[in-house]
C-alpha cells in the first residue's frame, strides 16, 4: 500500500481517522462554546453569537460605573525599569544648578543630616517620580510640596540625574555588622510580605523601588507610618501600604534601624 | 548492530552528568526550604538554583536521553549504520554548548526566571538564547530520524518499519513540532526584550506560547519511558509483545492528541477564553486513552513472559515474573508510579478541581512522581540495557542496580506524597521561604521535613546509578550478542500504510492545533495594548 491511497475517503484509516477527530473537535466545540455558556444565567448572553463570542474570549468593553475612582490623587507616572537609566552630561550639569535650591534641605551633597531623605545616588527613575507625584498632588508635604510646584518635566529629570550621579556617603550609623532583621531578610509570607531586599536592592531592583541604604532612621519609619495609615498613598497599586499596612510596629522600627545602618 | 556507539555514549554521559548536578541542586532546594533549616541565605540563590535545576532537568537532560536513545533505536532496529553521523555529531556539540551558555548567566544570577520563563520577567539574554541552542541542537535529531525512517523505507518498499524506529520517530515528530511554540516565544517575544530592542511584552499571549510547549515536551520525556515499555521490557523478561498493532496505535495518539491541550496549564489565566479551555479539557481527556492502551498492553506482555516460565492462576503469574532481573523491577516500579501519578493528573485535567490546587505544592510533587519517578527510573533502566552494548564489557552488578532502583523508588514515594499533601493544604509552589513558626503553616512542618529526607534518599539512588555506569564502564571486556528489541506475538508482515507512516497523524496533528490554538493566538496578537512593562531581574543590585 503506498501513501497515495492513505489519503483517500476509500481507506478506512483516513476516514476513520478524519472522521473521528472532526467529530470530537464540532462536538466540544458546540459545546464549549454555545451550549455551556447558555446554561450560565450569570453571563447575561443575548443569543448563540454572544455565547461564542464570550466563551471565545473576545473581551467586552466594561459599562460605564465598572470602575470607581478614588476621591484622592493617584499617581500618573508610568513606571517602567529603563526608565531615565541612561544619564547625559548635560541634563546632570543642569540639575547640579537646579539643585542649590535644594540643598539647605537635603545638603550640598545629596546628603541631608536634618532627618530630611538622602537624595545622593537615589535611582533617577524615583526622584523624577517622587518629584512629579509632590507636583501632582498624589503625595503631599507642606515643606516639601511647593518646591515641586514650580519644576517642570525637564527640571525634574535634571535634578534626577543629578542626584543619581553623586555618589552615595555612607551615613554616620553604618553598621554593616548589623544583621538584617527577619521581616528585611524573609519578609513575612503568611502576611504577603515579600523580602524588602527582592524590590530595594539586595536581591533585586524592582522599578520605583528607591534605595533605602543609609537612609535616616527617623524617616523611613515616617514612611512606613504613613504607608500603613494611608497618610501617603502615591505608590503604584498600592505597593508599598499593602506591605506597611501588614507590618508591626517592632518591625517598622527593626527595618528603619537595618536600613540606617546600610551604606 | 551499534555501530556509532561513541556518539550514544557520549549522549547519555553527558545526560546523566547534568542530570546528577541537577540532582544535588534539587536535593539542596528541597533541604534548604523545610524547616530542617534555619533560613540564612539570599532568597535570590534559591531561584537561582531552581532555575538550572528546571532548565537542566526539563530540558537538557531528557532532550540528551531521546537523541542518545534515538540514534540508538535507529541502528539497532533498522540494522544499518545512521544516516547523517557528522550532522548528528553536530546537534550534540549544539545541545551541549547550549547548556553550557544557558547555565553561566543562570549561575552568575543574572537569569533567575525559573525554567518556565515567566514573562513579564526578562534575564540575560544568553540564557534563553542557550536554550534556543539545546532546542535547534535536538532538530538537527528530529530531522535525522525522519531520514533515516524514510530511507529505510524506500529500500525495503512495503515492510513494516520496526515498531522501536515507528515510536521514535513519532516521538522526534512531536517534539519537533512542540517545540515551535517555545521557540516563537523566545525568538519573537522574550527576545527583543532581553537585548533592549523593545521594553514591554505581551505577557499573556508569551504564555499561551508556553502552553504550546508545556504539555506535550511532557509526552517527549515519556517516549523513551514508553518505548522501552514496549520494546525493551518483553524481551528482557524473556516474553514477547502481546500487540504490535495496539503499540503503534497508542504511539498515533499520543502523536495527534498530545499538542491540542496545552491550555490546561492556563486554567487560572484570563486571557484564553473558556470555551477553549473546554476543548483543550476534552482533548486532554483523550489523551489518557494511549496510556491506559499501554498499561494494558505491557501488563499482557508481562502475563505472557509469566505463563511461558510456568506461572499460573489468575493473580498467581505475577509471583513467577523474573523479579530480580532490573528491567523487571523498573517497569514494575515505574508503573506504580505512574498509576499514582496518572490519578493525581486526573485531578489536574480538571476545571475546578485544579483551582484547589494551582501553584501549589501538588503539582511540583505531581511532576516529580511522573517524571522524575516513572519517566526517569524507565531512563535507568534503558540505560542498563544499553551499556553493554555500548561499552562491550559486561555490567554484572545486578544487587546494586535493584538496590538503587528501590532506593529511587522509595526516594520518589517520600519525597512526593508529603509533597502532594502540603499542597492539599495549600503551601504555594516556587517560594524560597516558609515560616514554619506561624500556626498557620506549621502543620505543614513535618511533611516538608519528610520530603528533605526523601530528597536524600534520591540524591544516593542516583550516586549508585553513576556507580554502576562507571563500575560496566571499567569492567572486563565481554562479546555482546547484536541488540534486539522484543518481538511481537505476531510478527506482522504486512501492515496497513496508516500504521507505518505519519503523513495523516502529522495533518491531523497540525489541524488541531490551528483549530484549538489558531483564534487564541490570532485575538491576542490582533488586541492592541495587551503588552505589560518587562521587569528585569538581576539588574541594577
Ligand atoms: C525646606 C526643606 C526642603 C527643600 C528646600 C527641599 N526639600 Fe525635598 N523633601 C523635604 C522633606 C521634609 C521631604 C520628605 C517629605 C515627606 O516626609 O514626605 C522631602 C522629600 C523629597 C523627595 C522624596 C524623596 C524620597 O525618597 O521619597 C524628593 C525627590 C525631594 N524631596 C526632592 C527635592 C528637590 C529636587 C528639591 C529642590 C528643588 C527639594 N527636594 C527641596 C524637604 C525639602
Ligand atoms: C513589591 C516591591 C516592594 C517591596 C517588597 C517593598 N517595597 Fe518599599 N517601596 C516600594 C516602592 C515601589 C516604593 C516607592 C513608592 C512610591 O512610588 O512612592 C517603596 C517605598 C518605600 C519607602 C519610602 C522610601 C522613600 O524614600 O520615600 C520605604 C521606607 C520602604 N519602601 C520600605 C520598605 C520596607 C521596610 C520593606 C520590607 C518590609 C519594603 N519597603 C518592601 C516597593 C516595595
Ligand atoms: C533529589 C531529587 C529531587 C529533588 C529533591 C527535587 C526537588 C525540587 C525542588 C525543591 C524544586 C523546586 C520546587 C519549587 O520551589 O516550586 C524542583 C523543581 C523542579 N524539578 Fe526537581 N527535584 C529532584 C529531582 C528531579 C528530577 C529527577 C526531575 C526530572 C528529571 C526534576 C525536575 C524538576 C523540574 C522540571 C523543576 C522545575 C519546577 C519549577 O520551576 O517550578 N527534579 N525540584
Ligand atoms: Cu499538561
Amino acid at each position: 500500500m503506498t501513501d497515495q491511497s492513505l489519503f483517500s475517503l476509500r481507506n478506512p484509516w483516513f476516514s476513520a481517522g478524519v472522521g473521528i477527530t472532526g467529530a470530537i473537535v464540532v462536538l466540544s466545540a458546540v459545546a464549549g462554546l454555545i451550549w455551556l455558556p447558555l446554561m450560565q444565567p450569570d453571563l447575561k448572553l443575548v443569543g448563540i453569537w454572544d455565547a461564542i463570542c464570550s466563551a471565545a474570549g473576545v473581551p467586552r468593553a466594561a459599562g460605564p460605573g465598572a470602575s470607581i475612582k478614588p476621591d484622592f490623587k493617584t499617581s500618573n507616572v508610568e513606571m517602567t525599569s529603563e526608565m531615565l537609566t541612561q544619564a547625559d552630561q548635560v541634563s546632570i550639569g543642569r540639575g547640579a544648578t537646579l539643585a542649590q535650591r535644594c540643598a539647605i534641605c537635603h545638603g550640598p551633597q545629596g546628603v541631608s543630616d536634618a532627618n530630611s531623605p538622602n537624595l545622593a545616588g537615589q535611582f533617577a527613575a524615583v526622584t523624577y517620580k517622587e518629584l512629579n507625584d509632590f507636583k501632582a498632588g498624589a503625595r503631599v508635604n507642606v515643606v516639601m510640596s511647593p518646591f515641586a510646584a514650580a519644576m517642570t518635566d525637564q527640571d525634574m529629570k535634571d535634578v534626577a540625574a543629578y542626584y543619581a550621579y553623586l555618589p552615595r556617603v555612607p551615613s554616620k550609623s553604618l553598621d554593616t555588622a548589623l544583621p538584617a532583621p527577619a521581616i528585611v531578610a524573609t519578609g513575612a509570607p503568611m502576611r504577603n510580605i515579600p523580602p524588602c531586599g527582592s524590590c530595594h536592592g539586595d536581591i533585586d531592583n524592582k522599578a520605583g523601588s528607591p534605595w533605602l541604604g543609609g537612609q535616616s532612621e527617623v524617616y523611613i519609619k515616617a514612611q512606613l507610618q504613613a504607608f500603613a495609615s494611608g497618610g501617603r498613598r502615591n505608590d503604584i497599586s498600592q505597593q508599598m501600604r499593602n506591605i506597611a499596612r501588614q507590618m508591626t510596629s517592632d518591625e517598622i522600627d527593626q527595618a528603619a534601624r537595618y536600613y540606617a545602618a546600610q551604606p | 548492530m551499534l555501530t556509532n556507539k561513541r556518539l550514544i555514549l557520549a549522549h547519555f554521559w553527558l545526560a546523566f552528568i547534568v542530570f546528577a548536578v541537577a540532582l544535588v541542586l534539587g536535593a539542596w532546594q528541597m533541604f534548604v526550604r523545610s524547616p530542617l533549616n534555619a533560613w540564612h541565605i539570599n532568597p535570590e540563590l534559591y531561584y537561582r538554583s531552581v532555575t538550572a535545576h528546571g532548565s537542566a532537568m526539563g530540558y537538557v537532560f531528557p532532550t540528551l536521553i531521546a537523541m542518545g536513545f534515538g540514534y540508538a533505536i535507529t541502528e539497532a532496529s533498522l540494522e544499518k549504520p545512521l544516516v547523517g553521523r557528522s550532522w548528528a555529531w553536530a546537534g550534540f556539540l549544539l545541545v551541549a554548548a547550549g547548556a553550557v551558555v544557558a547555565m553561566v548567566p543562570v549561575s552568575l544570577g543574572l537569569a533567575s526566571v525559573l525554567y518556565t520563563f515567566y514573562p513579564p520577567m526578562i534575564g540575560n539574554p544568553f540564557y534563553y538564547i542557550g536554550v534556543v541552542m539545546v532546542v535547534v541542537g535536538s532538530w538537527i535529531w528530529v530531522a535525522l530520524m525522519s531520514i533515516n525512517f524514510v530511507a529505510w523505507k524506500r529500500e525495503n518498499p512495503g515492510k513494516p518499519v520496526p515498531l522501536a524506529m515507528f515510536a521514535n520517530v513519532a516521538g522526534s515528530l512531536l517534539w519537533g513540532w512542540t517545540a515551535v511554540g517555545a521557540a516563537l516565544e523566545i525568538l519573537f517575544q522574550i527576545l527583543p526584550v532581553a537585548l533592549g530592542l523593545r521594553s514591554s511584552i505581551d505577557a499573556g499571549l508569551a504564555r499561551v506560547f508556553f502552553s504550546w510547549t508545556l504539555h506535550a515536551i511532557v509526552y517527549f520525556w515519556l517516549m523513551p519511558t514508553y518505548i522501552a515499555y514496549y520494546t525493551i521490557f518483553p524481551r528482557a523478561i524473556g516474553g514477547r509483545l502481546y500487540s504490535d498493532a495496539m503499540a503503534r496505535i497508542s504511539f498515533i495518539l499520543f502523536v495527534v492528541v498530545a499538542m491540542p491541550i496545552g491550555v490546561h496549564h492556563l486554567f487560572a489565566d484570563p486571557q484564553v477564553g473558556a470555551g477553549f479551555k473546554f476543548m483543550h479539557s476534552v482533548f486532554t481527556g483523550l489523551v489518557a486513552l494511549p496510556t491506559l492502551l499501554t498499561v494494558f498492553t505491557i501488563c499482557a506482555s508481562a502475563e505472557i513472559a509469566s505463563r511461558l516460565r510456568g506461572g499460573r492462576g489468575a493473580f498467581g503469574w505475577i509471583k513467577a515474573l523474573p523479579w530480580s532481573n532490573p528491567i523487571m523491577l523498573a517497569t514494575a516500579l515505574s508503573l506504580v508510579m505512574l498509576g499514582f501519578g496518572g490519578a493525581g493528573g486526573l485531578i489536574n485535567m480538571s476545571y475546578q478541581l485544579d483551582t484547589t490546587v494551582h501553584n501549589t505544592q501538588w503539582i511540583t510533587g505531581h511532576f516529580h512522581l511522573i517524571f522524575g519517578g516513572a519517566i526517569v527510573i524507565m531512563y535507568f533502566a534503558i540505560a542498563y540495557d544499553l551499556w553493554p552494548h555500548l561499552t562491550g564489557r559486561a555490567l554484572e552488578s545486578f544487587g546494586l542496580m535493584r538496590t538503587q532502583l528501590w532506593l529511587w523508588f522509595i526516594g520518589m514515594i517520600v519525597t512526593t506524597f508529603p509533597w502532594h499533601y502540603v499542597g492539599v493544604l495549600g503551601m504555594p509552589r516556587r517560594m524560597a521561604f516558609y515560616d514554619y513558626a506561624n500556626p498557620a503553616i506549621s502543620p505543614e512542618a513535618f511533611s516538608v521535613a519528610m520530603s528533605a529526607v526523601g530528597g536524600l534518599i534520591l540524591l544516593i539512588s542516583g550516586a549508585l546509578f553513576l556507580l554502576v555506569l562507571v563500575r560496566g564502564q571499567l569492567g572486563a571486556r565481554g562479546e555482546a550478542d547484536a541488540y534486539r528489541f522484543a518481538v511481537p506475538l505476531h510478527m506482522p508482515v504486512r501492515i496497513p500504510a496508516a500504521l507505518n507512516s505519519f503523513g495523516l497523524w502529522l495533518a491531523l496533528m497540525v489541524g488541531l492545533t490551528v483549530v484549538n490554538y489558531g483564534f487564541p493566538i490570532a485575538q491576542l496578537i490582533a488586541l492592541n495594548e495587551t503588552s505589560v512593562p518587562a521587569v528585569y531581574v538581576g539588574v541594577g543590585r
